[in-house]
């Protein structure tokens, strides 16, 4: 019987190579709100495959495999148009934008009425405790609160699926595990599939989804 | 803004139509390729007698007969083989010296502080502040006389016109070495300098010696072709030449342009057939340079099989430093002393300082100048605007990153003599009855512009951390949004420089502005090198002044708007 594919993301035979060798390949599906990790060392080519589900990755490797989500094939779709969103170890927040131009950057553009987009930025800051940083320079706001700001602006972005690339791995333990609650739960109540490509057995236990191996561990 | 190891999975830029539909490197290969072209053809054909419009209709070889009976032409050749060898060599030297004794240290980025500056200053202010320290009756000699010489007149030295061209050299010297240097950090973040420094430490090498083995031959590959472009340069010089060079026998680019430019159009002849000369000593200047190179490689590999350590080098990291010190400050005492005649009153010989201050030179010149500035700044900042735009198409489209042959088209116009092709072009557009327009020599200056404006713009592209753009495409933005709103924004520093770079280059072109605008269109430079001949120190010392404050003022720009830009975004205005 032919699986049902348009329940959250499919990633169907999915292979990565560079010069010849292949970094990884895998088959998963994950459901709305659930979470995907994959671990492994450096140089296994995680970030290889967040670069191609994003539809970034650098022409040297080749890569075959579909990608799925909702049915859709996303396989050859421009990046901009896939809907990926992404976190990484760094925020990454505009430093030429105030926190509320970074929020109405992210925002999609099927709400188009000026004054709508403004109060649903704010709505955005209110929800992760940052009532009036709107104009806000980036570069004043605390490690914390620039990772909620960047993760108010990919939700606004009404994404398909969430990647995160280690996006926990700068910040110390307490707010490390603050965000990571924060992040997941936020994912969980938008329905959206998450991968997760981290080093730390503690991210992945709390993700609470399967977990892939990949590169050496895999093969041990 | 930190590239991380792991982020080269990650495609510099996604594909996009717009990106795709034509390509700008193409069209800038034509822009720089064609001209060059031609104006080397347009070179050619007059010399063999080939010039339709000027009656010249068989070929010959009568004006290389005429060429070799010019007298001193050898001499002529000569100085500026030499002048070329020894300019380049000399600033090389001391740049390798000094960043393998300093690179990494305060004292580097304190001289690199030092040093910047001077690649904005026009070769012709930097020449003629030098001149007015040596001369006879320069601020040199001022300092030591009475006292130490006696001399209560000034001496009866040839310098700086020496016949040597020693003075000549050194005023190359002190503007080529900043721009060595600067092409020289530009590629160090390349090598791995701290590593290679410690294990050579490790074992015992001095940081010369060990900078030397382990460094230098990764880094001289980087700078290779800016040092070409300095020994063509160099060999083909005119504005330093004039004002410091030796007269009788002038160096070789300096008669030719005299012929270039005389009202008798038959010496147009032999013009070209010196052109072609120059060509050709310029490519025997690069062929005794890759002679050297192999010298150099053959002692490199001979310094490190003999194991000799070497440990104690501070003389020799001192006196490398202290030449990069001294060479900076000859500039900036130079343009002290010019601002110093442009308000003299009377300035009696062994005075150090001008009996009286007078504003009357800057009001007799200022309203004079006055075309001539806005001419300057006009021409500097349209080219520079122009090459900017193609620029960012080429970065955009990444045509820079992916082909070295690219690059050295992109080379091409610093590395063939300007007299060679430029006159070329001025004669084909004669030909053509094209008049010297300002559009025309709008396009020639686009020529010398856009390499310098590219290679500014392209080491801060790259090092863009590429994940803000990775991003906002995963935000869904197109690519030339991404263009528009993230990188542009973000590189809003980077593009002003390269801006002010391209500007300065312009307003400090003397030959191609002399050539093509024919003397109907003359810019600061082109009026400040005419007033070498005459002597007017005053005169001279404003307009070097001016020449020299065009561009600063392009770069002081560059550097406040940022700050006005981002008034408030603390992590923009680093």
């Amino acid at each position: 019987m032919k699986p049902d594919t348009t329940d959250g993301l499919h990633l169907e035979a999915i292979s990565i190579a560079l010069n010849g060798r292949t970094l990884l390949s895998l088959s998963a599906h994950v459901r709305p709100g659930e979470i995907l990790t994959v671990m492994g060392p450096s140089g296994s080519g995680k970030s290889a495959l967040l670069a191609y589900l994003g539809g970034f990755l650098d022409p040297a490797f080749t890569a075959s495999g579909r990608i799925l989500i909702e049915g859709d094939d996303l396989t050859g779709v421009a990046a901009e148009k896939r809907r990926c969103g992404m976190l990484f170890q760094d925020p990454l927040l505009f430093p030429h934008l105030s926190v509320g131009g970074n929020l109405l950057f992210g925002l999609t553009p099927s709400i188009a009425k000026r004054d709508q987009r403004q109060r649903m930025v704010k709505q955005a800051l209110a929800d992760v405790e940052l009532e009036g940083f709107f104009d806000r320079d980036p570069a004043t706001l605390s490690g914390g609160q620039k990772a909620r700001v960047a993760l108010q602006r990919v939700m606004l972005s009404a994404p398909r699926l969430l990647l995160l690339d280690e996006p926990f791995s700068k910040l110390d333990s307490d707010l490390r595990q603050q965000i990571r609650t924060l992040i997941f739960s936020r994912a969980k109540s938008a329905r959206l599939p998450v991968i997760l490509v981290t080093h730390d057995q503690a991210d992945a236990d709390a993700a609470g989804g399967n977990i892939i191996l990949i590169g050496e561990e895999a093969g041990r | 803004m930190g590239r991380q190891t792991e982020q080269n999975h990650i495609r510099p830029q996604a594909g996009g139509s717009m990106r795709d539909r034509f390509s700008v490197s193409g069209l800038v290969l034509a822009m720089i390729g064609l001209p060059i072209l031609a104006g080397l053809a347009g070179t050619v054909g007059p010399a063999f007698g080939l010039l339709p419009a000027l009656g010249g209709g068989h070929l010959t070889l009568d004006h290389f007969a005429e060429l070799a009976a010019q007298p001193h032409l050898s001499r002529s050749a000569l100085i500026s083989f030499a002048t070329a060898i020894v300019t380049t060599g000399v600033s090389l030297v001391l740049v390798m010296l000094f960043t393998a004794g300093y690179a990494g240290t305060r004292m580097f980025s304190r001289i690199q502080h030092l040093v910047s500056p001077l690649l904005a200053i026009p070769h012709a202010a930097a020449a003629f502040g030098l001149a007015f320290l040596v001369a006879p009756s320069g601020l040199a000699l001022r300092l030591v006389s009475p006292g130490l010489t006696g001399y209560g007149s000034p001496p009866d030295w040839l310098v700086p016109q020496d016949p040597l061209g020693l003075t000549m050299m050194a005023g190359l010297i002190v503007k080529e070495m900043p721009f060595l240097f600067l092409v020289t950090l530009a590629a160090l973040p390349q090598v791995p300098l701290v590593q290679a420094r410690q294990l050579s430490a490790s074992l015992g090498y001095g940081r010369i010696r060990g900078f030397l083995i382990s460094v230098w031959p990764l880094l001289y590959r980087q700078i290779r072709l800016p040092v070409f472009a300095v020994l063509a340069y160099a060999s083909s010089v005119v504005d330093v030449a004039m004002i410091l060079g030796p007269a009788l026998p002038a160096p070789l680019a300096v008669r030719i342009t005299e012929w270039m430019a005389d009202s008798d159009l038959q010496m147009r002849f032999l013009a070209s057939a010196g052109a072609l000369l120059q060509f050709a000593l310029t490519v025997a200047a690069m062929v005794t340079w890759l002679v050297l190179e192999q010298i150099g490689s053959v002692l490199l590999r001979w310094m490190s099989r003999s194991g000799v350590r070497k440990a104690d080098d501070r003389l020799l990291r001192r006196s490398a430093c202290a030449a990069m010190t001294l060479s900076a400050a000859l500039v900036f005492l130079g343009l002290a002393v010019l601002f110093l005649w442009s308000i003299a009153g009377l300035w009696p010989f062994p005075a150090l300082l001008p009996g009286s201050v007078t504003f009357q030179a800057w009001m007799r010149a200022l309203p004079q100048a006055g075309d001539a500035i806005a001419t300057t700044i006009s021409l500097a900042s349209s080219s520079a605007a122009i090459a900017l735009l193609f620029s960012i198409g080429l970065l955009w489209q990444g045509g820079v990153r992916d082909s070295r042959a690219f690059s050295s088209v992109l080379y091409l116009p610093l590395i063939v003599p300007q007299l060679c092709f430029v006159f070329g072009l001025q004669i084909l557009s004669v030909a053509l009855g094209f008049d010297a327009s300002f559009a025309l020599l709008l396009f020639v200056h686009l020529i010398f512009v856009l390499p310098y404006v590219t290679l500014s713009l392209s080491q801060p592209w790259q090092a863009l951390d590429q994940r803000y753009e990775t991003l906002a495409a995963g935000l869904g933005k197109s690519p030339l949004q991404v263009l528009l709103h993230v990188r542009l924004p973000l590189l809003t520093r980077a593009c002003l420089t390269a801006f002010a770079v391209g500007f300065a280059v312009s307003a400090g072109l003397y030959l191609p502005t002399l050539l093509i605008g024919a003397g109907r269109i003359v810019t600061i430079t082109t009026e400040a090198v005419a007033l070498s001949s005459g002597g007017d120190r005053r005169a001279i010392g404003i307009y070097a002044l001016l020449q020299t404050l065009v561009p600063f003022g392009g770069f002081l720009i560059a550097s406040l708007v940022p700050h006005l830009l981002f008034r408030d975004r603390r992590a923009m205005r680093i």
